[in-house]
């Protein structure tokens, strides 16, 4: 017997903790239920505070409990004094601190702390400072803490550079944490605003005329600082550059200004009597004062988006009054006011001509790349520099390679081309969960550079066959693109998007997986659709083609739609204009 | 020698205190075998001890006296049928040699002497500096012959064993030196540095309680076997840790901070980034074991790394910080090494290594705690003088123990000191440790914290000399008074420990030798020794009984893994089917219900009396009991340190330590009856039924807690001992206590 210890079976201690638990339960309860009739009695008094205590520091998580508490302390406030009332919050706060310990995470305890903070006669913020600090070094991703932190440091004005170097100390102890690369993003543009430059003509569109808003500038952040940070980011992902926090940060680093908001567009067809107006962002025309005067005159039309599903959209088109500008021998003057964002522009309709259109010659430079000083654009040099540098260390690194292709995007976007398909290529491999993903962006980035080159060659046609695309975007940009080339890829759909090539006349779309044209949607000018060796299967998917109104001639070879029997007869039903079917 | 001592029959009995012996006895202890651990000397952990500045002192003196071996007594008239003895020596002093004690700072400030004894620094003492000018010269000499002096002792000791001569060694260093010993002026006092109070040696003796000083320099690895053995069986409730918060090396004369955890690389501004890259790529690779890497199996791990195309810097690195190891080691032990290090790195901080706060010294004392908690039975000055061996089974039968009582047991773990050398099986040459134990004024490199614990590799700063691993605490740890620093030095031996540190001290530091003034911390007193390499002894092969377990003294490593290794080999053969060292349950899990606190108590009472009568009986001996939980332990634990302080400066009265040792007895006696009566209460009420539960329950409460404080009584108790062990070293050496 000697010295061995009788230890309790686990079925004794669990019995004993059931026990402990039941009583504990049972005293809950009661302390509980003596709060809720003391409030609906409306009785704040010492012992409610008491009560609530005892109920809150087993369960910080009690909500009505915590404003019961509020209604008492505010109660307290008008009948006693100062002094008193400082010291009761004093104690207060030494009762959060008792709950945060039980519950770093308890929301209700934050939120009574910050209340508690606000109401103080006299808060000690410096001690509240103490605590946030504390609080993180435990666990630097508390985000209550965080919160409760930026309103500490919010009422206290502690100035910014402090701000700045205790999220320097935070990721210098642990660089992983997004909170800190954060916060340091919302204070750099305070300290280090990028100075503002004029700016410079031959980047600015001629014809848009008021100033930059102060907002579009507001979180850049000088360029000295930028390379001090773009230093920082360095070192965090040459020492791991499987930590994502330092990579966000610098693709924050490495972003480029909001576009302003702008018409970009303005087409008018004299056919259709129609005006197709398009925005630099999505908007919802409806609803920010869009006004169309033509030849001095207001005209009252209904603006609606190229597909009902849309209810914000970057491209609006109205119906003119029939006969306004159906004469071919009239000259017509269009303005178009985004009253709101007092941005107009003005569209010529000439005498003889069909149809017009005023646009931004410039889209490149606008568009696709930053704007980048040449300064910048050396600084983005040698960072694309330095990412080879560790590419060649971590050739499998998808962010790197990722942060690659953005910064040739940046650079050059045409000029890099092949080695952004290379690169791309890598990622499909090395993060193959995510293949899809990158295909989309591939295709986006395909899609670009083609509307660059459809740009500069200062043409109507679109053509991006044989490029794996995968999905289309930037459609908001071919408003004007009147012949569209997308055969031999990998698309699935024709999105309702598809829609906004409003003079599209022709579309060969051959060899690809399109099952579904929702976009072929009341385009006016649509003659001629290619979709040989596709995967069209059935009559109701060939449903939005007969929105059309000039349909022509359509190609539908090599799908299963073919197979099904009767599919002529019930083609010509369907698409009674069409004269050129090919099955 | 009354027999009634100490009871005659355990199962295992253990001799030394180290580490290797704790841990086993604890093991064993707590699977329910009844241990005796012994130790001849008044302290615990033997060659594993921490002690205060004063204790060192008193340590020193005793390793310079050491000599006189006591007369062995001729115990075969308690021989019986078929035994025959194995005398034991009672001499560990071969463990430790080459002591020498150098003292560079003043013994006194002029100052200091009126004003109060306070550590913190006064601007007075800055015109002291300044007086003394020429006070280097004199330092200079006085060390000098200090250093002949000690290596004629050595040469001297070599050759026979003059023991007097050591022992005027002792006072001569101690004593004679302080007062030749001047404090470091700077020759041409510069503007911008600030002057360094330099503090006295009277101030450090003053303040010696609050250093514990580690006879051996060790870290526990974060995911070293120690750890997780701490870890596995609830020891560690029993001590603190800190972590070490960085790790230094020193490299072309300057000491340079080791980027090893992620945070320091990122935050290091030495490495470029391409550098970072590759550190933390080799540091990720090389986890895992490579067909690339057993290409390089035998050749030197330093190629392995060149090859890795490194560079100076992460080469330099990777060999002696990380991987600890030398140009010339093998490729795959590098490796594994360097694993054991990342392995261990960010489980507690971003080193790898954490260090007990008092000193390594409470390790040992942990488990002895544990074995105590399981009713080890524990006696400090009290030895085995021989074991009693069957003829015929080869196989030890018991002890006697120094009293020449007749203890038997199954088991008999020593420690290596204790068995004579013609019986060991030691490697040969004989391996040791050089040690020096430095206390300086400032931390090697400063930081914005003066509270960094360090950890500093020097790589061998002369072909043939040994790399040095060095231990920088600060007096957070609870090692060192506020304002000095303890510096452990730490290698294998080629010379004597002078020899072989000193050239490393004199770089790093400012010594008294050393003519250039500059910023590096001046050592204020610094002790050097050798101790046996206990990794040189062997668990087999020695000439003893197949049941007596051998313990070997520290080995050189940094890491704890060849003592716990050891002990849990020991342990397995002693009780091959037991489960080593598991959980030590909760206190409250405990079950203390009437029958049980009867029969234990009554059990309990028995030893306790045996032990009391012991001690007063023998006054020279000592027997402490522990038995606690650990409600009672951090009770004690807050006690511990004022009360020991507290008595330590009252008068001995042996008379007076008597009388509280009877009245604690009694005292422990009533409170065993109430809890007695108490618990038969709580029995009848318990036939009562269920209608009174409530208050049944209560009362049963009552009775436990009432046990409890038999417990905590018992505690008591230990602690009064503790007390007179105190006492009783003052009363020894009066000439000690009042230096």
């Amino acid at each position: 017997m000697h010295g061995r210890l009788k230890v309790k079976s686990t079925a004794q201690q669990e019995e004993q903790k059931r026990q402990e638990r039941e009583k504990k339960l049972k005293i809950f309860v009661a302390v509980r239920d003596a709060c809720f009739s003391k409030r609906k009695e409306g009785i704040w008094d010492d012992e409610a505070l008491k009560l609530t205590q005892q109920v809150l520091s087993s369960n910080p998580d009690f909500a009505t409990l915590w404003n019961y508490r509020k209604e008492i302390l505010m109660h307290q406030e008008t009948v006693k004094e100062k002094d008193e009332v400082q010291t009761i919050y004093g104690a207060e706060l030494s009762f959060l601190e008792s709950c945060l310990q039980t519950n770093p995470k308890s929301y209700g305890s934050w939120y009574h702390r910050g209340w508690v903070s606000s109401r103080m006669p006299k808060p000690d913020w410096a001690r509240e400072l103490t605590l946030c600090d504390r609080c993180l070094s435990l666990d630097e991703r508390n985000f209550h803490c965080w919160d409760y932190r930026r309103m500490v440091v919010k009422m206290s004005g502690v100035s910014v550079d402090q701000e700045l170097a205790f999220t320097d100390r935070l990721i210098g102890s642990n660089f992983s944490n997004y909170s800190s690369w954060h916060y340091r993003s919302t204070l750099l543009p305070l300290l280090h605003p990028e100075s503002p430059e004029p700016p410079s003509p031959c980047l600015k569109p001629a014809q848009t005329s008021p100033p930059p808003s102060p907002q579009t500038h507001s979180h850049r952040v000088c360029e000295e600082q930028l390379l001090k940070e773009y230093e920082l980011v360095q070192n965090a992902f040459f020492t791991d550059p499987n930590d994502q926090s330092a990579w966000f940060y610098y693709r924050w680093l490495l972003g480029r200004a909001e576009r302003e908001d702008m018409i970009s567009c303005v087409y008018v067809s004299r056919d259709e009597e129609r005006v197709a107006v398009a925005f630099s962002r999505p908007v919802n025309a409806q609803s920010v004062g869009l006004l169309l005067v033509l030849d001095g005159q207001p005209q009252r039309v209904e603006w609606r988006s190229v597909h009902p599903r849309f209810k914000h959209s970057p491209l609006w088109i109205c119906d003119l009054p029939p006969g306004t500008i159906s004469d071919i021998s009239y000259e017509h003057n269009l303005t178009v006011h985004w009253t709101e964002k007092h941005i107009h522009r003005d569209c010529a309709l000439y005498t003889g001509r069909t149809e017009s259109y005023c646009r931004d010659s410039a889209m490149d430079q606008e568009l696709f790349r930053s704007e980048l000083s040449v300064e910048k654009t050396s600084v983005l040099q040698s960072e694309l520099q330095s990412c080879n540098q560790l590419q060649e260390l971590e050739p499998l690194n998808k962010w790197c390679s990722l942060t690659i292709i953005l910064l040739m995007r940046a650079l050059d976007p045409l000029g890099y081309e092949k080695e952004m398909l290379a690169h791309f290529q890598t990622l499909r491999e090395v993060d193959s969960m995510r293949s899809a993903y990158y295909s989309d962006l591939c295709s986006k980035f395909m899609i670009e550079n083609t509307i660059l080159k459809m740009e500069y060659a200062e043409v109507r046609v679109f053509s991006i066959s044989d490029k794996n695309l995968t999905t289309l975007c930037h459609l908001d940009q071919l408003l004007l693109v009147t012949h569209i080339n997308l055969s031999s890829n990998q698309l699935q759909r024709l999105p309702p998007q598809f829609a906004m090539l409003q003079c599209l006349e022709v579309l060969e779309a051959d060899n690809n997986s399109i099952e579904n044209l929702e976009g072929l949607y009341h385009l006016p000018k649509l003659e001629e659709v290619l979709l040989k060796n596709n995967k069209i299967s059935t009559l109701a998917d060939l449903q939005p083609l007969a929105s059309c109104p000039k349909l022509k001639r359509l190609d539908l070879r090599g799908n299963p739609v073919t197979q099904i029997a009767n599919v002529e007869s019930e083609l010509a039903e369907l698409l009674p204009a069409v004269k050129d079917l090919l099955l | 020698m009354a027999a009634e001592e100490l009871p005659s029959e355990f199962d295992v009995v253990i001799l030394g205190t180290g580490l290797v012996e704790s841990v086993v006895a604890a093991a064993c202890s707590r699977v329910g075998q009844r241990v005796l651990h012994l130790d001849r000397r008044s302290y615990y952990a033997a060659n594993w001890a921490s002690f205060t500045f004063n204790g060192l002192l008193t340590w020193i003196q005793q390793h310079h006296e050491e000599s006189q071996s006591e007369e062995v007594q001729d115990r075969s008239s308690l021989l019986e049928e078929g035994e025959e003895l194995i005398y034991l020596c009672n001499s560990d002093s071969a463990s430790i040699s080459n002591l020498q004690v150098f003292c560079y700072t003043r013994e006194t400030h002029e100052e200091e002497e009126e004003e109060a004894p306070t550590p913190d620094p006064d601007p007075a003492d800055t015109t002291e500096v300044e007086t003394s000018a020429d006070g280097d010269n004199g330092v200079k000499e006085t060390s000098e012959t200090v250093s002949a002096d000690s290596k004629e002792k050595e040469t001297k000791d070599e050759a026979s064993d003059e023991k007097e001569e050591e022992q005027s060694q002792a006072p001569h260093t101690d004593g004679e030196e302080p007062e030749t010993a001047q404090p470091q002026p700077p020759t041409a006092p510069s503007q911008s540095e600030p002057v360094r109070k330099k503090i006295s040696y009277t101030h450090l003796v003053k303040e010696g309680r609050r250093f514990n000083i580690d006879l051996v320099s060790k870290l526990m690895f974060s995911r070293g076997s120690l750890v997780d053995l701490l870890i596995k069986s609830n020891v560690s409730r029993y001590a603190e840790f800190k972590n070490i918060t960085r790790i230094l090396t020193y490299r072309n004369g300057n000491t340079e901070q080791v980027p090893c955890s992620r945070a320091d690389v990122f935050a290091s501004r030495q490495l470029s980034v391409v550098e970072k890259r590759k550190l933390m790529r080799f540091l990720t690779s090389c986890v895992e074991e490579t067909e690339e890497q057993q290409v390089y199996n035998g050749r030197p791990y330093l190629e392995f790394l060149r090859d890795q195309h490194l560079g100076d810097n992460l080469q330099h690195f990777l060999l002696h910080s990380i991987a600890m190891v030398t140009e010339d080691t093998p490729t795959e032990v590098g490796l594994t090494s360097t694993r054991h290090f990342l392995r261990s790195l960010g489980r507690y901080g971003n080193t790898p290594f954490l260090f007990p706060v008092y000193g390594l010294g409470e390790i040992p004392q942990c488990f002895c705690r544990m074995c105590a908690v399981f009713g080890g039975i524990y006696c400090l000055r009290h030895s085995v003088q021989c074991l009693l061996v069957d003829k015929n089974t080869n196989r030890c039968k018991g002890v006697i123990d120094s009293r020449g009582q007749r203890i038997s047991c199954s088991h008999f773990v020593v420690e290596d000191g204790f068995v004579s050398a013609e019986r060991k099986k030691v490697a040969t040459p004989p391996r040791s440790i050089s040690r020096a134990v430095l206390i300086t004024d400032a931390s090697i490199l400063p930081s914005d914290s003066d509270q960094q614990v360090s950890m500093v590799t020097v790589p061998p700063i002369a072909a043939g000399s040994p790399s040095v691993t060095m231990v920088e605490l600060c007096s957070a740890t609870m090692t060192c008074a506020p304002g000095t620093y303890l510096v452990h030095l730490t290698c294998q031996s080629v010379g004597s420990a002078h020899e072989d540190l000193s050239p490393v001290v004199t770089r790093m530091f400012h010594t008294s030798e050393s003519h250039d003034q500059d910023e590096r911390p001046s050592v204020l007193w610094c002790l050097y020794f050798n101790m046996a390499d206990g990794s040189a002894a062997q668990v087999e092969g020695h000439d003893l009984p197949s049941n007596v377990h051998m313990c070997s003294g520290p080995d050189g490593g940094l890491g704890h893994e060849h003592a716990i290794t050891q002990a849990q080999s020991i342990f397995d053969k002693i009780l091959p089917q037991e489960d080593f060292c598991p959980p030590a349950p909760n206190p409250e899990d405990i079950i203390y219900t009437e029958e049980e606190t009867k029969k234990e108590g009554v059990e309990e009472e028995e030893e306790k009396e045996t032990t009391k009568e012991g001690e007063e009986e023998e006054e020279e001996k000592t027997n402490e009991e522990e038995k606690e939980t650990k409600k009672e332990k951090e009770e004690e634990e807050e006690e511990t340190k004022p009360l020991k302080e507290e008595h330590k400066a009252i008068q001995p009265e042996e008379l007076w330590r008597a009388e509280v040792l009877d009245l604690l007895t009694q005292l422990v006696l009533v409170q065993k009856e109430a809890a007695q009566h108490q618990a038969q209460v709580v029995q009848l009420l318990g036939m009562l039924g269920t209608q009174n539960s409530q208050q049944i329950q209560d009362l049963q409460n009552m009775g436990r807690h009432q046990s409890l404080l038999v417990e905590n009584h018992q505690a008591l108790l230990l602690q009064t001992s503790r007390i007179a062990n105190h006492l009783h070293d003052i009363t020894k050496k009066p000439a000690a206590a009042s230096q």
